[in-house]
């Protein structure tokens, strides 16, 4: 399947989907106004993803900023991954975090509360 | 005349105010400025990001905000897409404060919200903040409704704030953030 790649802009994260070389990242910023218009194009693709998926996939995030609108759109994407797993495939996410960043570490425990999948969360 | 905007900016603290039209892209190009001021400052890692955050959702709050008000009649004496953004830097805390037009009909409801953001104590803030997450859908502006929430996790004080009545459709909303410097 075709991958997708997306630049960073200072409101955007950097997006890595190739399911070729089996590496998912998302890092660097998410605080657009319209997080539902710029987290489409990835929902989409995970869909797409979901049809014929690797044996094991690792989606790794790893944010610096990210706006509440942006937390609702993140959890439509692990609700995803979740199904994915759930299904029967190994998924696993990895919450990068700055070691002295509590705020970012607290919201991937928030996240870590309300999924059923591997969830690491991991002080970089 | 500019000496005394000057000397009461001064006086209180102020970094920067802006009145007028609140756009996306005035948002984005605030949130660099201040950025690139906390970085000049030398600001404390940890104390940036908190006051940055709170900017972002400030600032995008009223934006979304305004967004949702009706047009004004023209005979109104008050301009629907004005507001005021105001940022501060004290001995001990930042402030970022927000100032918009509501419609009346909507002060209990903002209200009411703020009243039970600012009755909350950290845990219950998570508590609140998780299940808004979890059972919430956005809104047709895709905002979450968690804003105000994660302003006051964020800040970790109690959120300012006063609905001034400006006429018999609206009132001013003004809401008040700060970070701790310490």
């Amino acid at each position: 399947m075709r991958n997708l790649i997306i630049e960073p802009t200072p409101k955007t994260p950097k997006v890595i989907l190739n399911a070729d070389i089996n590496v998912f990242e998302i890092s660097g910023r998410s605080i657009p106004e319209d997080s539902v218009g710029f987290y489409r194009k990835i929902l989409d693709w995970v869909d797409e993803y979901s049809k014929g998926p690797n044996p094991k996939t690792n989606f790794k995030f790893q944010l610096e900023y990210f706006n509440t609108s942006s937390s609702k759109c993140l959890l439509d994407l692990f609700r995803k991954l979740e199904k994915l797993s759930k299904s029967g495939h190994e998924v696993s996410i990895t919450w990068c975090y700055d070691a002295d960043d509590e705020d970012m570490e607290e919201t991937g425990e928030d996240y870590k509360a309300l999924l059923e999948l591997p969830f690491d969360l991991v002080s970089v | 005349m500019t000496y005394s905007y000057y000397k009461n900016m001064q006086l209180n603290n102020i970094i920067f105010v802006y009145q007028g039209e609140v756009t996306a892209d005035l948002v984005s190009s605030i949130l660099q400025m201040m950025e690139n001021k906390l970085d000049g400052d030398g600001e404390d890692k940890k104390i940036k990001k908190k006051v940055f955050n709170v900017m972002v959702e400030c600032l995008q709050n009223v934006y979304h905000h305004l967004d949702t008000l009706e047009v004004v009649n023209p005979d109104d004496d008050v301009n629907d897409r004005t507001a005021l953004l105001m940022i501060g830097k004290e001995e001990n805390d930042y402030y970022v404060i927000t100032g918009n037009h509501i419609l009346n009909n909507r002060v209990s409801n903002v209200r009411e919200r703020l009243e039970k953001v600012n009755g909350c104590n950290k845990d219950e803030l998570k508590t609140l903040y998780q299940s808004i997450l979890n059972e919430g859908s956005l809104s047709e502006k895709g905002t979450a409704g968690l804003g105000m929430i994660d302003i006051a996790r964020k800040s970790g004080q109690k959120l300012g704030y006063d609905f001034h009545p400006v006429n018999e459709k609206y009132s001013f909303f003004s809401l008040e953030a700060k970070v701790s410097r310490i």
